[in-house]
């Protein structure tokens, strides 16, 4: 109980600072913040529940107002721009990266590079790609339901994202990494396994 | 952990924080049911008289709260220059109008009083086992752990600099997570020697 309460906090402060720290540029100039490698991390080494709650705990001070996301920015505005479903998504990513890695009978190096990819990459994408996509629709979200061939602001977002993926293969290589090595050296407390 | 809130203080700021996100929550309801050039260059002059009414401080400081739209501003124009299809100016209206609005509310609203808002939101699941007892001493933890965490890693860096040459890279995330574990046991220990959380 109280184990679970000081994982899911100590474990969002962990997004916050790695998100913080100064951020690595990629050879094509796009800057890659550790925010979505905590998120990853949150899901591999706690599992799914407490992940989920230790990254929907971050979100939830984000918009509460204090400015824990990359650059130093946060607030309810971050939730309403275009990269809004992704803050939303983090919950679900960490979720979903922990059930792979807790369900997975695999080496824990390999259920961590899957359930990071899954998570972290195809189920994020899945939730802030279309998100961004109805941002930069000009057409109201609802006539956008109504007719969906309105999604024709589409390949912008995609495009953006495309940009991002290097550097998201790049974090869940990195979590599956920090993972085998956390389970090698303290298995105990890798929680996603225990 | 300095937070987002003004500390210009505006009439805003005495209304009740539930308020403000209820009003939110409508406000954006109708920007995104909005379409149209002329519409929503009034929201965003309506957007821009609220940020006035703070002064001129408040607003410069709510102006500079917009700067991680900047990418998106300078990509949509460009695209839709490419395109030559004016629909760009909707977008970046709306977007911008919904930022500003949302930041207004951050601005002049507590993180204490926030966060008594999303307890009582939160309520809902405490028969899930997520109290707002519980809650409330998350949150509380986690911003006491906060510097916490952030100067460990920066120490954690400086050791690996006086020791290597090489960069550091993703090695210095093994000691801080294992570091983050540590220091969960040994709060949960803390926190059950003073009588638990539950």
């Amino acid at each position: 109980m109280e184990k679970s309460l000081t994982h899911i906090a100590l474990f969002a402060a962990l997004i916050a600072a790695l998100g913080l720290m100064p951020s690595m540029m990629l050879a094509t100039g796009v800057p890659i913040s550790g925010q979505s490698l905590g998120v990853m991390l949150c899901g591999t080494v706690l599992g799914a529940k407490r992940g989920g709650l230790a990254a929907l705990l971050f979100i939830a001070l984000v918009a509460a107002g204090l400015p824990l996301l990359a650059g130093g920015v946060g607030g309810l505005g971050m939730f309403l721009g275009p990269r809004g479903g992704f803050l939303i998504g983090f919950p679900v990513a960490a979720f979903v990266t922990g059930l792979v890695v807790q369900n997975l009978r695999a080496r824990v190096g390999v259920a961590a590079f899957a359930g990071a990819a899954l998570g972290g990459i195809v189920v994020l994408y899945a939730i802030g790609v279309p998100v961004m996509a109805a941002h930069l629709s000009e057409e109201s979200v609802a006539k956008m339901f109504a007719d969906l061939p309105a999604y024709r602001e589409l390949p912008l977002p995609v495009a953006l994202c495309a940009l991002f993926l290097p550097g998201d293969l790049i974090k869940v290589v990195i979590a599956a990494l920090v993972t085998a090595t956390v389970a090698r050296m303290r298995p105990e407390s890798l929680l996603s396994r225990a | 952990m300095l937070t987002l809130t003004s500390p210009v203080e505006t009439w805003a700021h005495r209304w009740p924080a539930g308020i403000k996100l209820a009003l939110l929550c409508a406000a954006t309801v109708g920007l995104f049911s909005l379409s149209g050039i002329a519409a929503l260059s009034g929201a965003l002059a309506a957007a821009l008289a609220l940020i006035a009414s703070g002064g001129r401080r408040f607003a410069g400081e709510s102006l500079r709260m917009l700067r991680p739209l900047w990418p998106f501003v300078a990509l949509v124009a460009l695209w839709h220059l490419w395109l030559r299809d004016p629909g760009g100016v909707t977008i970046l209206l709306r977007m911008t109008t919904a930022v500003l609005a949302a930041n207004f509310v951050t601005m002049t609203t507590k993180l204490s009083d926030m966060l008594a808002v999303f307890e009582i939101l939160a309520r809902p699941l405490a028969p899930l086992g997520l109290s707002p007892r519980l809650i409330g001493l998350a949150v509380a933890l986690m911003i006491r752990f906060l510097p916490v965490m952030q100067q460990r890693s920066a120490q954690i860096g400086e050791s690996w600099r006086a020791r290597s040459a090489r960069r550091a890279g993703w090695r210095v995330l093994v000691p801080a997570t294992m570091a983050a574990l540590d220091d969960a046991d040994r709060v949960a220990e803390a926190l059950r020697a003073r009588g638990g959380a539950g």
